[in-house]
């Protein structure tokens, strides 16, 4: 049995991993992670430009990636056994992404990195990691709703479409089934969780509030220096140029600046009470919005 | 060759949810300039006889894929509805809501037609080749990007709720109503809900709310948030909170406003006892008019406050409940 997706006119099966029909064996996980400005930087846009200045900036990994770290890092523990591949896409200093994500546990990284995925949008990216991870077997794919650089919490869920996956997305809870072949999940929706079944394999988007990722420890550290990464350029991927970065791209920046200044306030004067009452006069009669 | 306007409204239980009326009517405005048509694509169970209302919102016709299977969301479900839809409508733009279904249809119904999408975005034209220009918000709003689908149709956007005006129903206008049959077999469908576990607490969507009076951490418990409420419920409003007063467990997490919790838009946002970090404010600044109240003069917040009130809160929102109730009763 094997999943099967058409895409182009071009059928792909993929077999699932080979389980121990009692349930016990390993499972092959991979995470998704990506490297972003901290949430804490200043952002700057230089005139006519359409990315962001990326210098005195500090790098992290995507918060919402490090839940779907520690997520595959917990189910490798819990099973007693497991393989946790971090994947990213991203130029050279990405590798420091990598390197923390392997120093927190996972077990080997795969780093896609060639000047021609620069300008990648998210089905340019989703569709250069589904050649990637047609070449990793997996039982789990992972990764965190959304990056929180571009916001687009699309990546994870076309990558899904694009492997012929089903994806279960914003997820705060995930149970592995005792059969490895399917995982009961909680989806934060609006005003409520959905309890999902899904089967598996299958993407899983991570929402705060699944797990509190680890630290890495000094010696986490240590080790993941030894820990292989394997760097993947597009062609090596079987990707033609109009098919990456800004070329493959569906969706293209063509601008980007910063956000018009809010015109400046003011502090209403006198003591509180007066200004209570002041404030609530000039809502209804200046800015008329009660 | 694709031409018009697709909208997906999204529906719950039997409603059209508020940002699908919104997208409706901006669809209506994008086809009047490009030149083509408006039409509507709905999904769910029992859904036929609330479609044809989306008429009065512009559309033309209203396609239709009713199933059993499609109760709730389902991605398999719905996306294989959508995408027989636009196979059969052949749109230049597709339009949903960036609401929780919206964030998970766009994204796989724009990887299985091969096109661009653009999430959240707060403003749409029409440029010179006849092509939408999205302004998007990005690294939590610090940035706003110009984007467009140059050649990939349809053009694929998610509108952010409260940003696009309804415009004003013509009751006269029905929409003809299309039944699509999308062939969906309930076995098919590779993830099932099994069931909702509805959060603690009224249920508003702060996404939809006109005003929001939000708490943070000067409010310095839960049962102090009662003042907020009197406010907001004078005010007709919704009340939220910031990450700080959520972590510190006084209110759920489905009401924090901010990078890490909801975005939000309403006309009026008071801000009560918060300091203002970046991540709050990408939840909240672009609301219309925004009202800080906070001891420290040196507060973040009311360098974005179009109000600001140096003071005790719980000297200040009293006073402005009274002085609300008193002004308003004379409507």
């Amino acid at each position: 049995m094997g999943a099967t997706t058409q895409n182009s006119g071009q059928l792909q099966e993929r077999e699932p991993c080979v389980v121990n029909w009692k349930g016990r064996g390993a499972m092959k996980i991979v995470v998704l992670v990506k490297q972003v400005p901290d949430t804490e930087a200043k952002i700057e846009v230089k005139p006519g430009a359409t990315s962001i200045v990326a210098e005195n900036i500090t790098y992290v990994v995507n918060p919402y990636d490090e839940y779907a770290v520690e997520e595959a890092l917990r189910i490798k523990e819990k099973l007693g056994q497991g393989d946790v591949t971090v994947v990213a896409m991203g130029p050279e200093k990405a590798t420091e992404a990598l390197r923390t994500c392997l120093a927190m546990g996972a077990d080997k990284g795969v780093h896609l990195k060639d000047a021609a995925f620069d300008g990648s949008d998210s089905y340019a990216t989703a569709l250069a990691l589904s050649k990637a991870l047609q070449g990793i077997p997996y039982d789990l794919v992972l990764c965190g709703k959304q990056a929180i650089d571009d916001d687009n919490a699309a990546v994870g869920i076309e990558l899904a479409e694009l492997l012929g996956l089903p994806h279960v997305a914003v997820v705060t809870k995930l149970e592995i089934g005792v059969d490895r072949r399917s995982a009961v999940c909680h989806r934060e929706i609006e005003g409520a969780s959905e309890v999902v079944e899904t089967s598996l394999p299958a993407v899983i988007t991570a929402q705060k509030g699944l797990n509190e990722p680890r630290y890495a420890s000094l010696k986490g550290i240590m080790t993941a220096k030894k820990k292989p990464v394997e760097v993947k350029d597009a062609a090596s991927l079987g990707l033609a140029p109009d098919k990456v970065g800004t070329q493959g791209s569906k969706a293209k920046i063509l601008n980007m600046s910063l956000p018009p200044q809010r015109a400046a306030g003011k502090i209403v004067p006198g003591e509180p009470p007066d200004a209570a009452r002041q404030t609530v006069k000039l809502l209804r009669e200046e800015a008329k919005v009660i | 060759m694709a031409q018009g306007v697709l909208v997906f409204a999204e529906q719950r239980e039997g409603k059209f949810r508020k940002v699908a009326v919104e997208a409706v009517s901006e669809g209506k405005r994008l086809s009047d300039k490009l030149g083509g048509e408006l039409n509507a694509a709905v999904v769910g169970t029992g859904v036929k006889d609330i479609a044809g209302s989306l008429g009065s919102y512009g559309a033309g016709k209203v396609y239709v894929v009713d199933h059993p299977g499609l109760q709730n969301y389902s991605s398999d479900g719905y996306a294989k509805a959508l995408c027989k839809i636009v196979a059969e409508t052949q749109p230049s733009v597709l339009l949903m809501g960036c609401t929780s279904m919206g964030r998970d249809l766009g994204p796989k119904v724009a990887a299985r037609l091969g096109t661009g999408i653009a999430p959240d975005c707060t403003a749409l034209s029409v440029n010179s080749d006849g092509k939408i220009v999205a302004t998007q918000p990005m690294y939590a709003g610090k940035v706003i990007v110009q984007v467009a689908c140059p050649t990939a149709t349809p053009q694929i956007f998610t509108l952010r709720p409260n940003v696009f005006s309804p415009s004003a129903p013509d009751e006269s206008r029905s929409a003809e109503v299309v039944q699509v049959d999308a062939g969906i077999s309930s076995e098919e469908l590779r993830t099932k809900v099994k069931g909702v576990i509805k959060a603690t607490g009224a249920t508003v969507d702060l996404t939809e709310a006109q005003v929001i009076v939000s708490g943070g951490r000067g409010m310095g418990g839960a049962e102090n948030f009662k003042v907020l409420e009197e406010l907001a419920a004078a005010l007709g409003g919704a009340v939220g909170a910031s990450r700080a007063a959520v972590d510190a467990g006084w209110r759920d997490h489905q009401f924090q406003v901010g990078q890490t919790g909801k975005t939000v838009s309403p006309v009026l946002y008071i801000a009560c006892g918060i300091s203002g970090s970046i991540q709050h404010l990408a939840g909240m600044k672009t609301s219309k008019v925004i009202v800080a109240v906070n001891k420290d003069p040196e507060a973040p917040i009311f360098k974005v406050a179009d109000y600001g009130i140096v003071g005790d809160l719980f000297k200040v929102v009293p006073i402005m409940v009274e002085e609300a109730k008193r002004l308003l009763a004379d409507q």
